[in-house]
């Protein structure tokens, strides 16, 4: 049996990609697969871990719960989006290694797109917060304290960022 | 972990999508696929067809209406939740949607989707069918309104014919001096809920829906029953049932305790708006 075969154009980090994908090519194993983008994991595939989680028009959400097929109209942030142009580190991602919030690593793409999103909408979350950011993500070896240390660590550098770029002035 | 090969349709009108189904009785309707797709990559369901939602243009409208709000089928659960409109008409819902899963599934998920999905552990089934809400759907003889005493017809099945998209919801409006409370055990803060249970209290009219009891969401009414006999009153029209999550057992004791602290905090909610208003 010859499955039908879609063209799909991606936006993904800004580039635009064709690839050709049956209906049933979830949106997480176009990233990984066809893209080759596999800093993008895949844990549980039913959308409970959240390490496959990416930004989706700037909202996170599950990779492994959308097709690729329905995903053309929208921008797609990975966690390979998230690094300066020059290749330095986002303040979360500077945060994570400051704070030891990784250690095997797995889930830590959905945790650094979810926060990267939370960060954004909220920049000075408060502890409970900072802990209700991550509630959907699942880590297995690390323990949460130190991704919640982190959360906390990303909005102080997010706000030396901002302060720095505009020269001090509050 | 993978889904079954599946033919994939696009609509980008109602008509379309309901002429599309007519001709495919195997096909499915896809929302948020934040409870389909992870059926369809367990195989627990293999449809010959999808037909995606998504390009439908107007369909994630939220409007005030005389006597409630009305929700577009794909408005995500977290639009919903962050509507200053749905909270002030409304405020049972974005109550009882903090409750539904985390974040970043709300992002995707739809309100209109849950209600169809009619799964007995969700919260938004038991909301609308406490509030006496309804479902628009359209089909190939045209719009008709379910509402949700005729909407909930088995576990995870909804009156909705097979050819039928649903447009939208429509919650109705909290009376001025009525209250409203929603509470619930999960193991875990978004995960489901092991019972949950949403009151609303009206002068003596006091009703509450439960989620996770029974098979199907259930409304009892414990008008004029003592605050003390509430949860006995309540179990008397309820039969919790064991499953891996929790025995019978246990689910009676949160029904005990959940009734009576929803019923309380609903009659507190109205007399504190009752205060604010004056
Ligand atoms: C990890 C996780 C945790 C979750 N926790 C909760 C929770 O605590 N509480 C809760 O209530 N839900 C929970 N959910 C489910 C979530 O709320 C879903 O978004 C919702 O149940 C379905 O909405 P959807 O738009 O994703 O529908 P889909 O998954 O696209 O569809 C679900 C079903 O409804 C049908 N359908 C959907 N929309 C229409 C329509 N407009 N017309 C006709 N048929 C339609 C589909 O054909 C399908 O059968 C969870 C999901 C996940 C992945
Ligand atoms: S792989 Fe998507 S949530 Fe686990
Ligand atoms: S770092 Fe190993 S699972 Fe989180």
């Amino acid at each position: 049996m010859s499955e039908e075969l879609h063209d799909v154009r991606l936006t993904v980090n800004g580039a635009s990609h064709e690839i050709r994908v049956p209906a049933r090519r979830l949106l997480s194993d176009a990233l990984r697969h066809d893209l080759r983008l596999t800093g993008t994991h895949v844990g549980c595939e039913h959308g409970v871990c959240g390490a496959c989680t990416v930004l989706v028009d700037g909202e996170p959400m599950r990779a492994c719960l959308m097709f690729a097929v329905s995903a053309v109209d929208h921008e797609i942030t990975t966690v390979e989006g998230l690094t300066h142009a020059d290749g330095s580190l986002s303040p979360v991602q500077q945060a994570f290694a400051e704070c030891h919030g990784l250690q095997c690593g797995f889930c830590t793409p959905g945790f650094l797109t979810t926060i990267t999103a939370g960060l954004r909408d909220n920049p000075q979350p408060t502890h409970e917060e900072a802990r209700d950011m991550i509630a959907g993500n699942l880590c297995r070896c690390t323990g949460y304290q130190n991704i919640v240390k982190a959360v906390e660590r990303a909005a102080e550098l997010g706000s030396e960022a901002r302060t720095s770029t505009t020269g001090g002035a509050s | 972990m993978k889904p079954a090969p599946f033919d994939y349709r696009r609509p980008g009108s109602i008509a379309e999508a309901v002429q599309i189904l007519a001709g495919e009785p195997n096909a499915k309707v896809l929302a948020g696929g934040q409870s389909l797709v992870p059926l369809l990559s367990m195989r627990l369901a293999a449809p010959a067809m999808l037909v995606d939602i998504n390009a439908i243009p107007g369909l994630d409208a939220i409007e005030v209406e005389d006597g409630g709000v009305r929700i577009g089928a794909l408005a995500r659960h977290a639009a919903v939740l962050a509507s200053p409109d749905v909270r002030r008409v409304q405020p049972l819902v974005p109550m009882a949607l903090a409750h539904v899963a985390h974040a970043t599934i709300r992002n995707r998920g739809t309100t209109v989707g849950s209600l169809i999905h009619a799964d007995a552990a969700a919260e938004m089934p038991v909301v609308l069918s406490l509030l006496g809400g309804s479902v628009d759907v359209d089909g190939p003889s045209g719009r008709r309104t379910i509402p949700a005493s005729e909407l909930y017809v088995g576990p995870l099945e909804s009156s909705l014919h097979h050819d039928e998209i649903a447009v939208s919801a429509f919650f109705p409006a909290l009376a001025p001096g009525a209250g409203v409370a929603f509470q619930e055990l999960a193991r875990r803060h978004g995960d489901y809920a092991l019972v949950g249970a949403a009151a609303l209290v009206e002068g003596e009219s006091v009703e509450v829906g439960y989620l996770s009891v029974s098979d199907v969401p259930t409304v009892v009414d414990l008008s004029g029953v003592d605050d003390a006999d509430l949860g006995e009153a309540a179990l008397a029209q309820l039969e919790p049932a064991d499953d891996i999550h929790a025995t019978a057992a246990y689910r009676a004791q949160l029904v005990r305790v959940l009734t009576g602290k929803v019923v309380r905090s609903a009659r507190e909610w109205a007399d504190q708006h009752a205060e604010g208003a004056r």
